[in-house]
C-alpha cells in the first residue's frame, strides 16, 4: 500500500481526537434517554443542552434556535420543504427559489414540492461558480416561500455573495424565509457572521472532524416551518425522535475546536492548496474551474484536459491519492456534475474535472505526494482514455 | 465484475493465484429504473464480492459510449431489417475496447472478465481462444472480434471449470452472488419487449408481407418484428408452415415462404476478423451462427462461407463464428 494522500476533505473528514474523547462516555455511563425525568435521563439532558449551547455559541444564535438534526440533508430538506409547506399553508407563497449550484439535498428537495403545487425557479451561476443576482432578483417576487443559496459550493468551493442574496430577498419576498446551506462553508466560515442574513442555516458534523449522521438547522426565532419528522415533539416539534445525545456532543465539540483554530488552519491549508494550485498548473493542459479568488481554503477544482475523470481519479487512487469528481450516484458511478454544467462547462469538460478538497488533518506530504504523482498520471492517461464521444 | 457469479469467481480464482486484482463494473445503461441490468443491486453485489477478496472496486460509467456503440446500432439494425447481436458489439467496443484501452492506461497487464472460454497462450507466441471446458455454456461465440491485440492482454479464468465448479466456488468462498440467477437475455430490454424497445425509438411503419412470388398474402405493423428465419407471429395463414425468408427495410416488405425457400448453400461475411491467420484455403470449419447453435461444416472462400450442406439462411446482422475443431479462428457479421 502507497502512503495515503486524502485529499477529498469535502466529501468527509477524519473524526477529531478532541471529538472522540468527547463522545466517549455516551459509548458507556452516559446512555439515557434525555427526555425522561430521572437521573440517568438527567446527565443525558444536560449533556445534550451544554452541546445546544455550544452549538449556539460558535453558530451565532440562541440555544432555542439550535434543532439537531441527522445531517446537513435533513438540515437542508426540513428548511426547503419545511418553510414551503408552512408558507402554503398560511397562504401566502406557493413559490421556491433556489441557485443552480445547490446540492442535491436543496434542489431535488424543491422539485419533490412540484408535484404539492409549488413552483421551483433556479437561478443562474456564472462561469466563475457564483450565483447570478441579476437572475436572482427576476426569481423572486411577493409569492416567494424560500429561498436557499448555499454558503460555499461543495463541488468548486465558491463563496457565495450571502448578505447580497438577503438583500434582495428582504427587498422582494419580505415573508420568504432565506435558508443557507452552510456545510461547506463551516470548515472555513465564521458561520455566524456569515450566514447572520440567513433564517435558517444547515451544518453537518462529518465535514468539520464530527461523527457522521449528524447535523444543525438553525432555526431562528419567528421563523415557522413544518416538521418532517413528527411524533414525541422533540425539538420543539420540528423534529421528533430521540435525540443522538454523543453525535450532538460531537458536533458541537468539532464545532468549537474548528472555531478555535480556524484562523490558524484556513491560513495553513491555504497555503497548502496553493501549493498544490501551483504544483497542478505546471502541468499542460490543466484548466482551474470557477473563479480560484472567491473559493474556501481547501478546494481546488481543475478540468484536466483529454483525461477522463474517471481514469484520473483510478490511476491516482492506485498511487493512494484521494480525489473526488462531480458526485457519485447510487452505484458509485460518476454523474455529470449539475454544478459544471451551471457554469457552462459542456459534459464533456465536466468529466474532465476532478476536485481536491483539503482540510484540517493535510499536511504537506500529501501536497508532496499529490504532486509526485498526479503529473504522472496525467501523461500516461491524455488522450488515451478520453471521455467517450457524447453521442 | 457484473455482479454475476462468474466475474465473481474470476476474480476470485486470479485474487487466490497472487494477481494484484481490481474489480470494475461498467454502468452501461440509465440505472435501476430502465431494465434489469447495471442495476444498484447488481453494482453492490460486485462491489461486496470485490470487499470479501480484498480487491479495490470501481464503477466505470459507460452509458454514453454503450448508448452510442450498441444500443443505437441495435435499433439501426433492426429499423434496417438486419438481427443484430449487441452482445457482440458490447464485447467488442466496450469491454475488449474501451475497458480493455482503459485498463492498459491505468498501468494493468490483463484484463479479466467471467466468461466462459478458454485462451491458450503458445510457445509460438500466439494466443489461441479455445471454446470453455463447459461445452454448455461455452461463450467463445461472442468472443467473435478479439485479434491477438486483445488475446494477448486477456484472461477467462472461468473457461476451464463448469458452471456447478463455479457455483461450488463462489459458495466455498461464501461469495453472495454464489445462488445468483444467470442473465440471459439481451440487458437493455431485459424487461421490455425487444419490438416495443425499438418502436419507441424508431417508430413502425406498416406494411405488406408476400409470397415467394411476391403477391400480398398479408400485412405486417412494422419490419422489427420479424427476423429471417422467424416462423412465429408472423400474422398469415397459408396452408404450409411459414417462415420469413427475407426482409427488406426500403420497401417495406416481409417476404415470407417454406422452409425450403430458407436453405441456402453460403453466407456472406462483413467485418470479418481473425484470432491470429486467416484459415488455410480448403480447410473445413465448424461454422456457428447463433451463441449455442450446432456448428455446421464450411470452408472459407474470400469472405464467403461455402457450406457442406445447405442450411437455413442466417440473419443478416447475425454473427458467424469459425471454429477449427474447438478453437475460434475468426468470424464476421452475416451480410445482408
Amino acid at each position: 500500500m502507497p502512503p495515503i494522500a486524502y485529499l477529498d476533505h469535502a466529501a468527509t473528514t477524519p473524526v477529531r481526537p478532541e471529538v472522540r474523547e468527547a463522545m466517549a462516555p455516551f459509548d458507556g455511563d452516559v446512555f439515557g434517554n434525555p427526555s425522561g425525568i430521572h437521573a440517568v435521563a438527567r446527565r443525558a439532558k444536560t449533556a445534550l443542552e451544554e452541546a445546544r449551547e455550544l452549538v449556539a455559541a460558535v453558530l451565532g444564535c440562541a440555544p432555542g434556535e439550535v434543532i439537531f438534526t441527522g445531517g446537513g440533508t435533513e438540515g437542508d430538506n426540513l428548511s426547503v420543504i419545511g418553510g414551503a409547506r408552512r408558507a402554503a399553508r398560511s397562504g401566502f407563497g406557493r413559490r421556491i427559489v433556489v441557485s443552480a449550484v445547490e446540492h442535491k439535498a436543496v434542489s431535488a428537495a424543491a422539485e419533490a414540492l412540484v408535484p404539492e403545487g409549488f413552483e421551483v425557479r433556479v437561478v443562474r451561476a456564472g462561469a466563475d461558480g457564483i450565483v447570478d443576482l441579476d437572475d436572482l432578483e427576476q426569481a423572486i417576487g411577493p409569492g416567494t416561500a424560500v429561498v436557499s443559496v448555499m454558503l460555499v459550493n461543495n463541488e468548486v468551493g465558491t463563496i457565495q455573495p450571502l448578505a447580497d442574496v438577503a438583500d434582495r430577498v428582504r427587498a422582494m419576498a419580505p415573508r420568504a424565509v432565506l435558508h443557507t446551506d452552510a456545510v461547506q462553508g463551516a470548515p472555513w466560515l465564521d458561520v455566524a457572521a456569515a450566514a447572520a442574513p440567513a433564517d435558517l442555516v444547515s451544518v453537518s458534523a462529518h465535514k468539520i472532524g464530527g461523527p457522521k449522521g449528524v447535523g444543525a438547522l438553525v432555526v431562528r426565532d419567528g421563523v415557522a416551518l413544518e416538521p418532517l419528522l413528527i411524533g414525541g415533539g422533540q425539538e420543539r416539534g420540528l423534529r421528533s425522535g430521540t435525540v443522538d445525545v454523543a453525535g450532538a456532543v460531537g458536533l458541537a465539540t468539532a464545532l468549537r475546536v474548528t472555531a478555535e483554530r480556524r484562523a490558524a488552519d484556513v491560513e495553513r491549508v491555504g497555503r497548502l492548496r496553493d501549493r498544490l494550485a501551483a504544483g497542478l498548473a505546471a502541468v499542460p493542459g490543466v484548466v482551474p474551474n470557477g473563479d480560484r479568488t472567491r473559493v474556501v481554503a481547501g478546494n481546488h477544482h481543475v478540468r484536466v484536459t483529454r483525461v477522463a475523470a474517471e481514469d484520473l481519479l483510478v490511476a491516482l487512487d492506485r498511487e493512494g491519492v484521494c480525489a473526488a469528481a462531480g458526485s457519485s450516484c447510487a452505484s458509485g458511478a460518476l454523474e455529470p456534475s449539475h454544478v459544471l454544467a451551471a457554469m457552462g462547462l459542456s459534459r464533456a469538460e465536466a468529466r474532465e474535472s476532478v476536485r481536491f478538497s483539503l482540510g484540517y488533518a493535510s499536511t504537506d506530504a500529501d501536497v508532496d505526494r499529490a504532486l509526485e504523482v498526479f503529473p504522472r498520471v496525467v501523461a500516461r492517461l491524455r488522450g488515451v482514455t478520453e471521455p467517450a464521444p457524447v453521442g | 465484475m457484473s455482479g454475476g457469479v462468474d466475474s465473481s469467481v474470476a476474480a476470485a480464482l486470479l485474487a487466490a493465484d497472487g494477481h494484484d486484482v481490481t474489480g470494475v463494473t461498467l454502468r452501461l445503461w440509465g440505472g435501476a429504473t430502465d431494465s434489469g441490468c447495471c442495476s444498484v443491486g447488481d453494482v453492490e453485489d460486485a462491489r461486496r464480492v470485490a470487499a470479501q477478496l480484498g480487491v479495490p472496486h470501481y464503477v466505470f460509467d459507460e452509458a454514453d459510449a454503450f448508448e452510442a456503440s450498441v444500443v443505437e446500432p441495435y435499433v439501426r439494425a433492426y429499423d434496417a431489417g438486419a438481427t443484430p447481436n449487441p452482445c457482440v458489439a458490447c464485447n467488442q467496443e466496450l469491454k475488449f475496447g474501451r475497458l480493455l484501452q482503459r485498463a492498459r492506461a491505468l498501468g494493468f497487464d490483463a484484463l479479466a472478465t467471467g466468461h466462459h472460454a478458454r485462451i491458450r497462450h503458445g510457445a509460438d507466441g500466439v494466443s489461441r481462444l479455445v471454446r470453455a471446458h463447459d461445452a454448455a455454456k461455452d461463450q467463445s461465440y461472442v468472443l467473435v472480434g478479439l485479434t491477438q491485440r486483445e488475446l494477448a492482454h486477456l484472461a477467462f479464468p472461468v473457461g476451464e471449470l463448469t458452471k456447478p465448479e463455479v457455483r461450488a466456488r463462489a459458495g466455498a468462498l461464501g461469495l453472495r452472488t454464489a445462488e445468483k440467477p444467470e442473465s440471459m437475455d439481451v440487458c437493455f430490454v431485459a424487461r421490455r419487449d425487444r419490438v416495443e424497445f425499438v418502436e419507441a425509438r424508431v417508430g413502425a411503419r406498416p406494411g405488406v408481407i408476400v409470397d415467394l412470388d411476391g403477391n400480398e398474402i398479408g400485412r405486417h405493423d412494422g419490419i422489427a418484428r420479424f427476423t429471417v428465419g422467424q416462423r412465429r407471429g408472423i400474422g398469415v395463414a397459408v396452408g404450409e408452415r411459414q417462415y420469413v425468408v427475407d426482409v427488406d427495410a426500403i420497401d417495406n416488405v416481409v417476404t415470407v415462404g417454406p422452409p425450403a425457400a430458407l436453405l441456402r448453400g453460403s453466407v456472406d461475411l462483413v467485418d470479418l476478423t481473425f484470432t491470429h491467420a486467416r484459415p488455410g484455403p480448403g480447410d473445413v470449419l465448424d461454422v456457428q451462427v447463433r451463441a449455442h447453435g450446432t456448428p455446421r461444416r464450411g470452408v472459407l472462400v474470400g469472405d464467403r462461407v461455402e457450406l457442406a450442406a445447405a442450411a437455413p439462411r442466417v440473419a443478416p446482422g447475425q454473427i458467424v463464428a469459425l471454429y477449427d475443431g474447438d478453437e475460434l479462428v475468426g468470424g464476421g457479421v452475416a451480410a445482408a
